[in-house]
């Protein structure tokens, strides 16, 4: 227990003397997930909107599939963007293996179907019959559809904060495709990783701690920026 | 054209929807605006619209911040950096003047590459990019050309890999040694043994606890060969296989009273924490060089070679060999032994 105590205190000292290695491993990882999790946004609330209602043949099939993809371990997801962007594989002459951006694309794959799906579950929460009276009040098909997409906001909320959890505190793929390079790619999580390796369990308690702090911290920013309409 | 507050009033007197959708607090927000076919439409300039636009302000803002701080960041300048121009967050570890170097988890987490690579890198202006994974996966960055020298300890592996024509030519770089550990208490009684063959049998046959890598690296490829060399398929409850780390490993077999094999400088670097003893050392069969292989450029046309040769050079020079000699831990002992032919035919 003594570990987690002085985790605490390290995490404090750490933070409060501005330490530039932590400095520097704190905003990789603020970079990349808000990168990923940018992108996972823009691609997952329309299109999981789309999915909610649109009706087209196999929307079944894309729907298993993607509640398939909320459940992948970030493990294989790693291993696959290795596989593709290792020199061997076929996007290798891109050079993005051990580069954020590589890290991004794993994040964008993990967080994307947790944004998508739970983004159509919200929207499929919304009152079917919504979409009838604003038809009726003779909006188009897109202000329609921009409207229940309003309705359905908290749910929205929540799949960005769930694509959030998911990435920021995740080690799997981007200790597989970052490569944990000091400086480079190391980012909270890895570092966490290497510090327990190590056997210094206090460094790891401490950026433990802090990643839970920042976690914290930016959910309640998107939380608070959200505005006072969060009932 | 009517009014917001008239389609809210009409929508909430005359709908069935339960609870009224279009609420007045929304009605106010709102304001309509003539469609081309002069009907009331309702208004995108919702709470919501500029709610959705805060929102991914906040995740620009987030991306924004971490490239922010990078820019910021001290620690780029603690390592010497290649050019005047230091390296963008974006960086591709590929360009000229970058190395990627594949190792295993003990040279790195023991801090010996921290201690020597800075030397190096100000010597020939370029960046090493340290990636420490087991040698297993370390040699199969190499072989899909992912890295351009690998620092490993697995013999027979390498000389496989080289044997193959991923690799150029193995060198040797240093050694230490394989210890077996395990708790003070000693119930297979193989304390000051001599033989490790004949300890792991002892092991066996007191089917006492034994925690095993189990993930094809260096220490793992050890552990097998002197189960073989003591004609023992370990299998039972008490072979416990982790696939894990040297690290991890440790942690569990102080945890389990197990016993385990390991590199000497893991141990050491872990020893006040850990509560294992040495039991069994300086066998043969527990010696565990290092070698040093540069990728074949010929297989991986992508590779540094260039570079990838003068890391090896100046790894396998006296001077190197000398600090590496010259790295210990707070314990005083030395972590890693040079062994590269130049320091041996300077030193005969």
């Amino acid at each position: 227990m003594s570990e987690l105590f002085r985790g605490a205190i390290q995490a404090l000292r750490l933070i409060l003397t501005l330490d530039p290695q932590v400095l520097s491993i704190l905003s990789l990882t603020l970079r990349v997930t808000g990168t990923a999790l940018l992108f996972s946004t823009l691609m997952g609330v329309p299109l999981g909107g789309l999915l909610a209602l649109k009706r087209f043949i196999g929307r079944r099939v894309v729907i298993a599939l993607l509640y398939t993809g909320m459940g992948l371990p970030p493990v294989v997801v790693g291993l696959f963007v290795y596989l593709l962007l290792s020199r061997s594989g076929p996007l290798g002459y891109l050079g993005w293996l051990f580069t954020p951006r590589a890290m991004i694309l794993a994040q964008v794959i993990i967080s994307l179907p947790l944004v998508m799906g739970f983004t159509m579950a919200s929207v499929m929460g919304v009152e079917p019959e919504l979409r009838l009276q604003l038809a009726s009040l003779g909006a188009t098909n897109w202000q329609a559809t921009w409207t229940i997409l309003k309705e359905a906001r908290n749910g929205v909320i929540v799949s960005i904060v769930a694509g959030f959890g998911s990435i920021i505190s995740e080690v799997g793929a981007v200790m597989l495709v970052g490569g944990n390079i000091e400086g480079q790619t190391r980012t909270l999580t890895t570092a966490i990783v290497l510090e327990t390796r190590k056997g210094s369990f206090d460094l790891a308690m401490a950026l433990g701690i802090i990643l839970l702090a920042l976690s914290f911290i930016a959910n309640a920013v998107m939380l608070v920026l959200q505005g006072r309409r969060l009932e | 054209m009517r009014g917001a507050q008239s389609a809210g009033t009409v929508l909430c007197r005359h709908q069935v929807s339960p609870g009224c959708l279009f609420r007045p607090w929304r009605v106010k927000r709102a304001y309509s605006r003539p469609s081309h076919n002069g009907i009331v439409l309702y208004s995108l300039k919702g709470t919501m619209k500029r709610n959705g636009v805060r929102l991914v302000s906040v995740l620009l803002a987030l991306a924004l911040l971490g490239l922010a701080g990078c820019q910021a960041s001290p620690t780029a300048t603690a390592r010497p950096q290649p050019t005047a121009a230091k390296p963008t967050p974006t960086a591709v570890v590929r360009k000229m003047g970058q190395l990627l170097l594949a190792t295993t988890t003990s040279t790195y987490d023991s801090g010996l590459l921290d201690y020597l690579l800075p030397d190096f890198e100000a010597k020939y202006n370029v960046k090493v990019n340290v990636v420490a994974v087991g040698s297993g996966q370390a040699m199969e960055l190499g072989k899909r050309c992912d890295a351009d020298v690998l620092l490993v300890h697995s013999r027979a592996a390498e000389e496989q890999f080289v044997a193959e024509g991923f690799g150029l030519k193995r060198y040797d770089v240093m050694y230490n040694d394989f210890v077996i550990l395990g708790p003070a208490a000693d119930p297979a009684g193989i304390k000051g043994m001599k033989d490790a063959a004949a300890a792991f049998a002892k092991i066996a046959e007191a089917k006492a606890p034994f925690i095993s890598r189990g993930d094809h690296s260096g220490t793992h490829i050890k552990e097998l060969d002197i189960w073989k060399e003591a004609n023992i398929t370990p299998s039972g409850d008490w072979y416990l296989s982790l696939g894990q780390g040297m690290g991890e490993t440790l942690t569990v077999a102080k945890e389990k009273g197990a016993y385990t094999l390991s590199d000497r400088g893991t141990y050491l670097s872990r020893k006040d924490d850990l509560g294992l003893v040495v039991l069994v050392e300086g066998d043969e069969a527990l010696f565990n060089p290092y070698g040093v292989i540069a990728v074949n450029p010929a297989k991986c046309p992508q590779v540094n070679a260039d570079l990838a040769e003068k890391l090896v050079d100046w790894l396998l020079s006296v001077e190197t060999q000398e600090k590496i000699a010259a790295f210990k831990r707070a314990s005083g002992l030395p972590l890693f032994f040079p062994n590269s032919e130049a320091w041996r035919a300077a030193h005969k």
